[in-house]
């Protein structure tokens, strides 16, 4: 388990409406110093009295290790329950609880692979800062980004500076090519030879850019967004069936065994329809008039 | 000063803060943020026999000031929480109550043979019955609704406990008396009382029109249940000062977010105080709170902890 997490009382610098989005930065003193690209944050919401007492996570975005206001911080917020409202709705120093850096980060290869990036909606929102440590060690990088409609794409514009190359898709043919990340995804595989597809996005999508990175030869890390309590690993609620290097499949924490994992080690078969059942071949599955 | 040390059943803790059950796992992920060894006692997620992969997700759902949770007691079994968790809290400087529970009564006893024969077994200050789990042999009722399964849970860990580590049994407050179940614990010699366990609920995902919790059913904690804890903590010690239980120790859960929350579990007769939910908001809560319940101390002008326990019993004004 990584050591280096702080918890730091954060304070907003910037909100900024992006498409469906917002946009934040926030300080968050030492928590940039610590983080890698596929790590996040874990935030309270609605100050010390809230009624909404659970952590909500981001992944990061981008950090500033030292800027005008010490280190920063950048999430991309989409505003859909409670909390995500009260975060939408913070404005310039703001107080914010923020908890971080938490979970794996993106593995990076060793040699300079080509590499695909693919996001599905906000979930980009870690890859332009993956795509910048991928160039730096000398990969070829493309991104693919999709979303439902073109105000729902995040990044297109830092995409262009962030990767060689960028394929945008939407279902409803809003921007880009009409349809799938997974559409396009294999093609680009192929012509640029890619050893490793990173992608960020709802469960489905993770699912299928797996599928067709592994018939086109590549290795996929994807970045789940599973719901989570608290985000430091204590309150069980985050757990995936994922199967270890020995072959056994365990429910296991997407927020510190995670919420980066390799997309063929997970079990892809138990998830559906806003549920994941624990495969019965699990480490400790219930038996028979068990749990 | 103030003295913030208490005493459960003879075992001397320097501070009244635990983790609870369930809330803090079993240590490493909360020393990123407080020495587990400040607190008075850590409370480890209860452990079983065998490993469990747990329940589906969605295992949990947020509700107003708390969460429902349907976690189904995920864990390593007892034979890895030794040798790995427990000495892992040991080496720490931890004092641990171990949570423990089994699908039948004697599974309860098989659980603590392996947890008093394994290789850390020294840092344990007290064994934590958690009752609250269902009963396999009755029906899947949870042995905690039911005296007679409670009192057999509670025999068989306390014949394998050796003498002097006190056994807690865990109550739900989900029953018409709870001063019953707490007679059938104590009868059966538990030396004290943890209460209270989550509250049974249900959310409905009002979108998908569908229970929101894979499990169904799901545990109610957080500030929401507290004056639950309160009440269930009220009515024991009263039963204690009016001669109707024998007197032992309780230590209060339920909602406990702050200093001021815990200071009214304890003036209700909590001699030990436990922070659970508040954790998730709050990864320094359990110390944060034994800070504040020091300062809440001090305000009202008591030099020890220990004067405070069970006070507003005497301080009740009577019509």
């Amino acid at each position: 388990m990584s050591t280096g997490v702080v918890q730091v009382a954060g304070e907003l610098i910037a909100n900024r409406r992006v498409g469906a989005y917002h946009h934040l930065t926030l300080v968050a003193p030492g928590v940039a110093e610590l983080a890698d690209p596929g790590q996040f944050v874990a935030l309270a919401v609605g100050g010390p009295t809230s009624a909404t007492l659970l952590r909500r996570c981001f992944s990061i975005h981008k950090v500033k290790p030292s800027g005008t206001y010490g280190g920063t911080v950048d999430i991309v917020v989409a505003a859909h329950g409670p909390g995500t409202r009260w975060l939408a709705a913070l404005r310039p120093h703001d107080p914010v609880d923020v908890v971080g850096p938490l979970g794996r980060p993106f593995p990076l290869p060793a040699e300079p692979v080509a590499c695909v990036l693919v996001g599905g909606g906000y979930g980009s929102a870690p890859l332009f800062w993956l795509a910048e440590s991928l160039r730096e060690r000398g990969c070829h990088v493309e991104m693919v980004l999709g979303a439902a409609s073109e105000d729902r794409l995040f990044g297109v514009v830092e995409a262009r500076r962030s990767a060689d190359a960028v394929h945008v898709t939407t279902d409803d043919g809003s921007a880009g090519r009409r349809g799938w990340v997974s559409d396009v995804l294999g093609e680009v595989v192929d012509r640029t030879e890619a050893a490793v597809v990173y992608a960020c996005g709802p469960m489905a999508m993770l699912r299928s850019v797996t599928e067709v990175a592994g018939r086109h030869g590549a290795v996929a890390q994807v970045a789940v967004e599973e719901s989570m309590a608290c985000g430091i690993g204590v309150c069980m609620t985050c757990v995936m069936p994922v199967t270890g290097s020995d072959g056994a499949t365990r429910m296991v924490r997407s927020c510190v065994e995670g919420p980066v994992f390799r997309g063929d080690r997970v079990r892809w078969d138990a998830i559906s329809g806003g549920v994941t059942r624990v495969p019965e071949d699990a480490v400790g599955a219930p038996r028979a008039g068990g749990h | 000063m103030v003295d913030m040390s208490t005493t459960l059943a003879g075992m001397r803790l320097p501070n009244p803060v635990l983790t609870a059950s369930g809330c803090a796992a079993n240590g490493k992920e909360l020393q990123r943020f407080f020495p587990v060894a400040e607190l008075g006692a850590f409370v480890t997620k209860t452990v079983m026999r065998d490993p469990r992969s747990g329940r589906p997700t969605p295992r949990m759902a947020e509700t107003p000031s708390g969460m429902l949770n349907s976690i189904g007691l995920q864990g390593p079994g007892i034979d890895a929480f030794c040798t790995q968790d427990l000495v892992w809290l040991a080496d720490h400087g931890a004092r641990v109550l171990v949570s423990v529970a089994g699908n039948t009564a004697e599974e309860f006893g098989e659980v603590v043979d392996r947890l008093v024969a394994g290789p850390a077994w020294d840092c344990v200050v007290g064994v934590e019955a958690n009752i609250s789990c269902p009963n396999v042999a009755n029906r899947g009722l949870v042995f905690a609704c039911d005296p007679e399964s409670s009192e057999r849970v509670v025999r068989i860990v306390r014949d394998r406990v050796p003498e002097g580590v006190p056994v807690f049994a865990k109550l739900t407050p989900d029953v018409t008396d709870i001063v019953a179940i707490a007679a059938a614990a104590l009868g059966a010699g538990a030396d004290g009382l943890t209460m209270i366990n989550t509250l049974l609920g249900i959310v409905i995902d009002t979108d998908l029109l569908r229970p929101q919790l894979a499990g169904v059913t799901g545990g109610l904690s957080g500030p929401a249940v507290r004056p639950v804890a309160v009440r269930a903590i009220w009515q024991v010690t009263a039963a204690m000062r009016g001669g109707r239980l024998p007197t032992a120790p309780v230590i209060g859960v339920g909602g406990v977010r702050t200093g001021t929350d815990a200071l009214e579990l304890v003036a209700a007769g909590a001699a030990a105080v436990q922070v659970g939910t508040a954790t998730f908001n709050d990864p320094s809560a359990p110390r944060r709170v034994l800070t504040e319940l020091e300062a809440e101390v001090r305000r009202h002008g008591f030099d020890r902890f220990a004067d405070v326990v069970g006070i507003a019993h005497e301080r009740m004004v009577r019509p």
